[in-house]
């Protein structure tokens, strides 16, 4: 068992690891180390604008975190958010956005959840399609699902071209507009953060308890760790994935509506930067579990909003916050795996500290069927 | 098991003059475990030397060292009067030491001769010398006794055969010492005693043999010298003729074993029966061909075989796995479909053989695994959510009644893989005797695939205990095993599976052993009056 310590300790070491190795190209790039970091942290948490900028920013992360988080504690690897994401979000606007932005014709009170159920349909369907060739098939779904991103992205750009296009947009690829009803509220005053935050963080600690509490929970991370076992245990594998396929696709196409509702109130095709793959790096920077994917996505939002008003005042491009989020996860990783082991200095090298062989298990004759 | 072949045994005093191999307090930690302590033996010429120990005991590890695959933090090792150099398996080679390991390493699709002279020639001459070493291969063949056709291909040869081809591949390349790690893993009886008559003409021309093993009838049958490993301690080393059964298990196990009790009972009603259930895989042959088989209530009915004839895919249907392809498969009268669920409702405890990859889940901690059969039943969950305290209560149940060890620091939220393997087969074993809390009745049927293996010899009386002390509460149990000692110490009835066919369930004392060993090479005729090994 590892120590608790280690284990709380663990992220703080590799923050402070990354620091210190990006500080090498901060220096390379000839701006002061010191003022540099001291410029991303205030850039990205540093005032009441900082802190506004970052949540909004952490809020789509929050939810694709969460959807790479529950996909791969059950072992689906889906790499295709970010598709799911732009469909979910093309889904909210196509129901709330119909009839050139004034909706269906009905209360907001009933296009909002309806509208907001289209685009995690859209999402879940979207990586239903892997999930079954995956079960069914033997498929391997980080191919089918990293592919399919490049496929929506087109989609999403046919229809903006074409038949969701919005008129009013001066020949921009825009779409169509939600009504201001359908729009999420601001949290504070003169900042976009929105309530789509509130959404994001319930949303977390719903998936939290999901996960500990339930039956379906249980299921998903007995199938996760070994699904030899948990068939033998008479586990549904098959249905636990087609479960988890719709859970992890729901949250990104949730990702995306909440997106447009909350900021621009249409899609374009660079609404996200990423977000789908970034939410892989916070999922496992938060190793897997939900409540932790709250904090990696506002760790990895500060470091994107700081960076960026950190290379207005020196000469380090924005390019950083990629390299500093990376190289975080990459430490992460490394630390995760020290935090199980406990290092001693040994005299003999390498022959020191490798764990012993099991004792061969009793050869099993070649099969003669 | 009476003693077919005169075992060559020379006084124990040429080992103390002249040595050929002799290691010094070799030591071996890996972290704070010490795999070997202080290890000292001595080899003679002509002699067997058995090495002696449970699971874990640190066998292995000191063979790997001699070989050089391992380096010792402290000791030395000398091969006929000159020290080995550590870490090095080509100067051991050299040396004279040779290895047969326990998972043979032959090309299938290769013959007996390509085997033979792999990695032996150097790779720069332009043709290889097969003639040559097809003559040494012959010689050697005869020498020793070990007849095989050069040309075979090692596909088509038995595993007696294909250890044959291990050993000589090691005599050819001027082995001196000869290693067999648990060499009797795989054999069948008869293949076990051809074995131990080879062993005899080797030493007779004087080679030395290390003998791995944990069975103590065999240790004693071919060995001069016994050295017994404990938790990487030497505990003793004595000459066989001076030693017994009951003393070495105690002496491996560091305490007395008392073997299992089982009270006499007669056979109650029909628990489970299979009708020329058939199920047909992907090849040509069918993977269960034809199979009766009739389990009563208070009964242990075993099948023995050579390991992937078949004892798998049975294990499944009686798991609710697979359904069979044709046949009829009932329990307690009623066919039941191919789901665990189903199976596990039913009242049928199940025990698979591989505990890490199917009995647990690792990562989970251990009151999770106590109930992974049945977390979604009214028992344990109610409206979808696990009834965490009742759900713990009785995992503290299973861990108290089953004295699964290993949970005294962290608890019930031990992750399951930090227990050792017969504290986890307990759990696995609690699992499924304990069933569900609402009903006290005990298992309709239990299907244990090769319930003791890999376990150390308390744990092995423990879960032997555990099926006899339920088979007498009246469940009918299936014990699938390769070990013949366990499946005549606890069946009623035994059954022998070859290539997919189940001979009948015949009474264990219908049986000789001569005639299991036969039935596990191949069908044979019930009357053949077969005294092989009288």
């Amino acid at each position: 068992m590892p120590s608790r310590l280690a284990q709380l300790a663990a992220p703080f070491a590799a923050v402070a690891f990354t620091l210190l190795v990006t500080s090498l190209l901060v220096a390379w790039a000839r701006a002061p180390v010191g003022q540099a970091y001291a410029l991303l942290l205030e850039g990205g948490f540093g005032s009441r604008f900082a802190w506004g900028e970052t949540l909004t920013r952490a809020t789509p992360l929050i939810l694709t975190g969460l959807s790479a988080a529950v996909a791969f504690k059950a072992r689906l690897f889906n790499i295709g958010a970010e598709g799911q994401l732009y469909l979910g979000a093309l889904a909210a606007v196509a129901v709330g956005g119909l009839h050139g932005g004034s909706g269906l014709a009905l209360s907001p009170w009933l296009v909002f959840p309806l509208m907001m159920l289209a685009a995690a349909a859209a999402g879940a369907l979207l990586l239903l399609v892997p999930a079954l060739m995956k079960s069914r098939l033997g498929v391997d779904e980080v191919v089918t699902t990293l592919l399919l991103n490049f496929i929506v992205l087109l989609f999403v750009s046919l229809m903006l071209d074409g038949p969701m296009k919005d008129p009013t947009a001066m020949g921009w690829p825009q779409s169509v507009a939600l009504q201001d009803a359908l729009q999420l509220g601001k949290l504070a005053e003169r900042s976009r953060i929105h309530s789509g935050l509130l959404w994001a963080l319930s949303l977390s600690v719903a998936l939290w308890a999901l996960l500990r509490f339930t039956t379906t929970g249980f299921e998903i991370r007995a199938v996760g760790a070994n699904a030899r076992a948990a068939a033998f245990a008479g586990m549904p594998v098959g249905w636990v994935t087609v479960k988890v396929a719709l859970l992890s696709g729901a949250l990104a196409g949730l990702a995306g509506a909440i997106e447009v509702a909350g900021r621009t109130g249409y899609v374009t095709l660079d609404m996200s930067p990423g977000y789908g793959y970034s939410g892989i790096v916070i999922a496992m920077l938060a190793a897997l579990n939900p409540l932790g994917v709250v904090a990696a996505a506002v760790f990895v939002a500060g470091i994107l909003v700081g960076a960026d008003s950190m290379s207005r005042a020196v000469t380090v491009p924005t390019y950083i916050a990629d390299v500093i989020v990376s190289v975080s996860l990459l430490a992460m990783l490394v630390a995760a795996m020290l935090s199980n082991y406990r290092v001693t200095a040994t005299t003999s090298g390498v022959h020191g500290s490798r764990r012993p062989p099991p004792e061969g298990r009793a050869a099993r004759g070649p099969g003669s069927t | 098991m009476s003693a077919m072949v005169a075992t060559a045994r020379p006084a124990p005093d040429i080992a103390a003059a002249n040595p050929v191999l002799r290691m010094a307090g070799v030591t071996k930690r890996f972290g704070t475990l010490v795999a070997n302590d202080a290890i000292s033996l001595d080899l003679g010429r002509g002699e067997v030397l058995a090495l002696l120990g449970e699971n874990g005991a640190g066998k292995s590890t000191l063979v790997s060292i001699l070989f050089g695959h391992y380096v010792a933090d402290e000791g030395e090792i000398e091969a006929f009067g000159i020290p080995l150099p550590p870490g090095d398996p080509a100067a051991a080679l050299a040396a004279g030491i040779g290895m047969v390991h326990q998972h043979f390493t032959l090309a299938d699709n290769l013959s007996v001769l390509d085997n033979v002279m792999l990695g032996t020639e150097p790779l720069w001459l332009p043709f290889s010398r097969r003639a040559a070493s097809r003559r040494r291969l012959v010689e050697t063949g005869q020498r020793f006794g070990l007849g095989v056709n050069p040309d075979a291909h090692i596909a088509s040869l038995s595993v007696g055969e294909r250890q044959r081809v291990e050993i000589l591949k090691a005599l050819v390349r001027g082995a001196k010492i000869l290693i067999l790690d648990e060499p009797t893993a795989v054999l069948t009886p008869q293949e076990s005693e051809s074995l131990f008559a080879t062993l005899g003409q080797l030493v007779a021309e004087g080679l030395s043999v290390i003998f791995i093993s944990h069975k103590l009838d065999e240790v004693l049958r071919v060995s001069s010298r016994i050295a017994v490993l404990r938790g990487g301690r030497q505990v003793a080393t004595l000459p066989a003729a001076e030693a017994d059964k009951a003393m070495l298990a105690e002496l491996m196990v560091g305490r007395a074993v008392p073997p299992a009790q089982r009270h006499p009972r007669l056979p109650g009603a029909v628990a489970c029966s299979l009708r020329n259930a058939t199920l047909r895989g992907i090849g040509a042959s069918a993977l269960l061909d034809g199979v009766n088989l009739e389990l009563r209530s208070g009964e242990v009915v075993a099948v023995a075989g050579v390991a992937g004839n078949g004892q798998d895919t049975l294990a499944d249907l009686l798991c609710g796995l697979h359904a069979p392809d044709s046949g009829s498969l009932e329990v307690l009268g009623a066919r039941l479909p191919a789901s665990p669920q189903a199976w596990v409702r039913a009242g049928v405890a199940r025990i698979p053989e591989d505990r890490h990859a199917v009995g647990v889940v690792g990562d989970l901690p251990v009151w999770e695994n106590a109930i992974l059969e049945r977390y979604a039943g009214a028992s344990f969950a109610r409206l979808g959510v696990i009834r965490r305290s009742v759900s713990q209560a009785h995992a503290r149940h299973l861990v108290e009644r089953f004295d699964v060890r290993g949970t005294e620091s962290a608890g019930l939220e031990t992750p399951t893989r930090a227990l050792s393997g017969g504290n986890m087969q307990k759990l696995i074993l609690g699992r499924a005797l304990m069933g569900d809390p609402s009903d006290r009745s005990g298992p309709v049927l239990i299907v244990a695939n090769q319930p003791t293996w890999g376990l150390d010899i308390g744990a092995v009386a423990y879960v032997h205990q555990q099926l006899l002390d339920a088979c007498a509460a009246g469940s009918a149990v299936l014990l699938i095993s390769e070990d013949l000692d366990e499946v005549f110490a606890l069946a009623d009835r035994i059954a022998v599976m070859h290539h997919g066919c189940l001979t009948e369930a015949r009474p264990a004392s219908a049986w000789t052993l001569a005639e299991i060993g036969l039935a596990m090479t191949g069908p044979v005729a019930h009357e053949s009056p077969a005294h092989v090994a009288a």
